[in-house]
């Protein structure tokens, strides 16, 4: 396992502890749907493409009939059997993931940069705002990355590849690489 | 590099975010068909010089299935449509007439 307690690069690299997701799938124009999610996150119904999160909870919109609800790791197993008790009589589904992906926050002056190096995404600030939720690739595995703000970034991805995507992050983050494109 | 936005997600992925799903709206042929029928569906394709209509998946993205109209000369993109369709759209196919005028893919045409 590769080690990120000690890197120092242009951003900082950390992993995040007890952070339990839940996949949902179901019908977003449905009401009970809707509100079901929204109860359980306690924000609102994410837009295409937006990560509402607080505080660890919130709703990432995955794609048209996908979520991933965000919320601490000991309520995972209980809140999935609670929401999928409620979508019962749905067309719906409901997954306790949160040991099947692995999350890193990423921050500091350079974080767009980091990002653009590893994804075929325009990261520019004029098309990237804080709070868009992008599926892509980062390098060879499929991610998940979405900026709290200018200097914060999370990301995610299967666990199985987390030792690619810590060696990947710290490679990208190395502090003798800094091209500065986003500074000009 | 091809850049096709995504209908359902609406995300410009570039090729590596997608896969390929080869020549859209085939017709399937199965079980109780004939010999014929059964063949041209597995191995007859279109390969044109020009207008070309595929599938493709948004693997890295919504992981949904969608359409694509391409020029195979110049990749140029005419656009993309929803995968619930048997044809292209009305659109689409307006689009490809103004930019290849009298271009044709299998029984279609630019009149047509």
């Amino acid at each position: 396992m590769s080690d990120l307690k000690n890197f120092d690069g242009l951003v900082s690299i950390r992993e995040i502890e007890g952070q339990g997701m839940l996949v949902v799938r179901g019908d977003f124009s449905a009401p009970a749907f809707r509100e079901a999610v929204c109860a359980l996150a306690g924000v609102d119904f994410p837009e295409q493409r937006q990560a509402v999160v607080r505080d660890g909870r919130g709703l990432l919109w995955m794609s048209p009939d996908e979520l991933m609800v965000m919320l601490p790791r000991a309520e995972a197993s209980r809140a999935r059997a609670d929401l999928a008790a409620k979508l019962a009589d749905q067309h719906a589904l409901v997954g306790d993931v949160s040991d099947a992906r692995v999350h890193f926050q990423i921050e500091g002056r350079v974080v767009r940069e980091t990002i653009a190096k590893l994804a075929p995404v325009d990261m520019h600030p004029d098309v990237f705002a804080p709070g868009t939720l992008r599926r892509t690739r980062f390098g060879q595995v499929a991610t998940a990355v979405w900026l709290l703000d200018e200097r914060t970034a999370r990301v995610f991805c299967f666990r199985s590849v987390r030792d690619y995507m810590a060696k990947l992050l710290a490679v990208a983050a190395d502090e003798k690489s800094e091209v500065a494109y986003f500074q000009k | 590099m091809l850049i096709f936005t995504c209908p359902y997600c609406g995300v410009a992925a570039e090729e590596t975010e997608l896969a390929a799903g080869g020549e859209a709206h085939l017709t399937r042929f199965g079980p109780g068909s004939s010999d014929d029928d059964f063949e041209s569906y597995l191995f007859t394709r279109e390969n044109p010089k020009g207008v070309h209509f595929e599938r493709w998946r948004h693997v890295y993205g919504c992981g949904k299935w969608f359409h694509a109209a391409r020029c195979t000369v110049s990749n140029e993109v005419f656009g993309t449509y929803s995968a619930q369709t048997t044809e292209p759209t009305a659109e689409i196919r307006e689009t490809i007439s103004k930019k290849r005028p009298g271009w044709s893919w299998r029984d279609m045409n630019g009149e047509g």
